[in-house]
């Protein structure tokens, strides 16, 4: 040991020591420049790439409605993101099974993994990407991307198809010849712009706030907000193309603040015509192919209740009651042995009844008691007697609405 | 002990740098290393010779033949690699898995039903319901079954061992005696790596097409769009997708191959590489951890499938094949910061 421990107190060792130190450490500059110049691309590039808000001319808001309005794009394909947080507790399987049940649309026996309203309304929570086509109101084509599959929605002419081909199903409905297609569900920033102008009254106040990009388009912003207070809606914001007049973005924020409850917007969309094979389609061989009979199909396909994103609940419920007016209605109905099962009125499904009862907030009021069921949009009061109160208010104007409404 | 080969020939000549002290070992072990010549120029007499006189004439710059050394030096890298036994058992175990997924398929639809049809309808592999109809489903089903684990442990095993097997084995000194030098050596071995990421995939899908060709019918295929192709655009597509799948394994080789040069135990590096690769996987899985997920060099791979697409769904796939050369720079250059200035004493 000792000679090499005189060696290397040398001071010529030392410095050999020192350089070669030097050295080695100065090759590890490379990865750690590396990592530098990855981490400032990923956090750098979606900043440069937001060119600001483009130069447009000015416009009214009513200008941008009747833009809207007279909107006539026939050709498109895109893709659009959708989120939707409505704050619905995480129930895994568990709320598809209850949605579906709700919509009577599935099922173990003779339900098709391929129907489309029971396959959008996984739309309801999450992140998506949808893939839409249009070539004309004969040929619409909606594509539910995922994981290594995916689900085709198909209006071609007289038929329509779903397609599932995680589980290569296929369900099969025709429809008129010339009428579009009803989707089950508002997906599309379009479809969810014609659902908030049509609430738009003297409740409302609507405004063009500025102009954004959006999927490299300049576009101006028209924002939609309630005047009268009670409404969980806090604000509608809805880009609309500058040279198109098709809205590009949706998004819908609510009072209480926080994250949006839906954002929808085109992340990529060309106006070019679509080739034509995007709107053939065959069954594959060996698919399960469920057809929607005539009778069912007149029931179902044509009546898409658009009027609130829990629209397949409303299906259930016709004959239903509206109390209030504008953006603070609430409806109302009698749930007698359907809707919505709650401990009061459906003894035989206590154990279910208790277990959403725990998701809900006790209540008391003029009109008895009952339990509240929020979500960041909609809130539902479920009274002890089995009525049924919903809207897109705050739990106390629908207490509110309860009370007169007794 | 052969694979020291040719690059232990050119040691007397080679001046300076740093291999004076590998040579002063090479010359204690000297008996061992004359063996080793001998086997090694007739292991490859064909480019090691010629080279070997290049050497000697251009003296010690001689880097008018750098690029058929670095060949060369690849070359007999994937020769060794490929000779293993344990390269092939893997080989092998990759190439039965899709046999075995298409026999369980035609056992379980043998009554006409089709494969993945239960009640909630995910179940299984990804294109597992679409093998009956088109056997060249299975290409696709095998290499979304296999991508997950066993393609990028296989990939884990031959990066890891790179390096540090042959500081293991004592060979790794004799290697860097040869002149090409030790940047030139990392690059061989991670080509060698890379290749055989390629290799892998390509028996998965060679294996999941003959049998799929054997046992299930072929034709016009669907897309998972609802469109339809034909089975030569459909096996150009399987051509992309097995590209597609090999550039996702990029990311472990070089995970790998950093993590070999750590370490002078080609278990530890193996194990350590394939500890990685599930941690990896399992952090990919937990919802709560969604914000470092996109950066988790796993986190695309299921996007082959977006190729199945019609039009082919390219976001995914470019932020895999991004994330992929992120990879492959920060754990390459780091490999080599460690190679070159790494104290090799076994």
């Amino acid at each position: 040991m000792a000679p090499y421990a005189s060696d290397d107190s040398t001071p010529a060792g030392k410095a050999d020591d020192l350089r070669v130190g030097r050295r080695k450490a100065v090759r590890y500059i490379v990865p750690v420049t590396v990592i530098g110049v990855a981490a400032a691309t990923i956090g750098l590039v979606p900043a440069l790439a937001d060119s600001g808000d483009p130069d447009l001319p000015k416009i009214t808001a009513q200008q941008l409605i009747e833009k809207i309005a007279a909107s006539d794009v026939q050709q498109l394909s895109g893709t659009v993101k959708i989120t939707t947080d409505l704050g619905l507790p995480d129930l895994g399987g568990l709320e598809s099974g209850l949605l579906s049940g709700a919509t009577g649309a599935t099922g173990d026996d003779g339900g098709s993994s391929a129907d489309p309203s029971a396959k959008l309304t996984e739309l309801a929570s999450g992140t998506h990407t949808l893939r839409v086509a249009a070539d004309g109101p004969d040929r619409q084509k909606l594509s539910l991307l995922e994981n290594a599959a995916e689900y085709s929605l198909i209006h071609n002419g007289k038929d329509v198809w779903g397609y599932d081909s995680a589980s290569n199903e296929v369900y099969h409905s025709t429809v008129e010849q010339g009428t579009e297609a009803a989707e089950p569900v508002p997906t599309t920033p379009k479809d969810l712009t014609d659902e908030a102008l049509k609430a738009v009254d003297d409740t409302t106040s609507v405004t063009v706030d500025g102009t954004v990009q959006v999927a490299g388009r300049d576009a101006y912003k028209l924002l939609v907000k309630p005047k009268q207070s009670g409404s969980t809606v806090g604000a509608i914001s809805v880009a609309v193309d500058a040279r198109t007049g098709l809205p590009l973005k949706f998004t819908l924020t609510p009072a209480s603040g926080g994250a949006a409850v839906v954002d929808a917007g085109f992340t990529q969309v060309s106006f070019a015509k679509p080739g034509a094979a995007t709107f053939d389609f065959t069954p594959p061989k060996g698919a399960k192919v469920t057809e929607e009979d005539g009778a069912d199909a007149a029931a179902e396909a044509p009546a898409p209740s658009k009027g609130d994103l829990e629209g397949d609940f409303a299906k259930d419920l016709a004959g239903l009651d509206v109390l209030g007016d504008g953006w603070t209605s609430v409806a109302t109905f009698d749930s007698g042995g359907e809707g919505m099962p709650s401990s009061g009125d459906l003894p035989d499904a206590g154990g279910l009844g208790g277990f959403l009862g725990s998701f809900g907030d006790k209540v008391d009021g003029k009109f008895g008691s009952g339990t509240v069921f929020s979500t960041r949009l909609v809130n539902a009061l479920v009274t002890d007697d089995g009525k049924v109160y919903v809207g897109a208010v705050t739990k106390d104007a629908l207490v509110k609405a309860a009370n007169t409404g007794k | 002990m052969w694979r020291a080969e040719a690059k232990a020939v050119p040691v007397k000549a080679a001046p300076g740098e740093a291999a004076s002290v590998e040579a002063a070992s090479v010359e204690a072990e000297s008996g061992e290393a004359a063996s080793v010549e001998a086997a090694s120029v007739e292991a490859a007499p064909g480019q090691a010779a010629p080279v070997e006189a290049a050497w000697v004439a251009g003296g010690a710059i001689g880097r008018p033949v750098s690029r058929l050394w670095t060949l060369g030096l690849f070359r007999s890298e994937l020769t060794i690699t490929l000779r293993r036994w344990r390269t092939l058992a893997l080989l092998g175990v990759l190439a039965a898995v899709p046999v075995l997924v298409g026999i369980a398929v035609k056992i379980e639809t043998g009554d006409g039903s089709t494969a993945g049809q239960r009640g909630d309808g995910g179940a299984g592999p990804a294109f597992m319901a679409q093998i009956t109809n088109n056997g060249l489903f299975l290409v696709f089903t095998a290499l979304a079954a296999t991508l997950p684990f066993l393609l990028p442990m296989a990939v884990g095993v031959v990066a890891g061992d790179a390096v540090a097997g042959e500081a293991n084995s004592g060979t790794l000194r004799y290697l860097l005696v040869a002149p090409a030098g030790r940047t030139r050596l990392l690059l061989a071995k991670y080509a060698t790596t890379v290749t055989f990421c390629l290799l892998a995939t390509l028996v998965v899908a060679v294996s999941a097409l003959a049998v799929g060709a054997l046992l299930f019918p072929l034709g016009d295929l669907t897309t998972i769009s609802g469109t339809r192709i034909s089975l030569a655009d459909g096996l150009v597509r399987a051509l992309f997708i097995a590209l597609a799948v090999t550039a996702s394994l990029l990311g472990v080789a070089a995970l790998g191959l950093f993590v070999s040069t750590l370490t002078n135990s080609g278990i530890a590096a193996m194990a350590t590489t394939v500890g990685l690769l599930t941690t990896v996987q399992i952090l990919d899985q937990i919802p709560q951890l969604h914000a470092i997920q996109p950066y988790l060099f796993s986190h695309y791979w299921l996007s082959f499938a977006d190729l199945m697409r019609e039009p082919v769904y390219w976001v995914e796939l470019q932020k895999n094949l991004g994330l992929q050369a992120v990879y492959v720079a920060v754990f390459g250059s780091a490999a080599w910061a460690r190679f070159t200035t790494k104290d090799v004493t076994a």
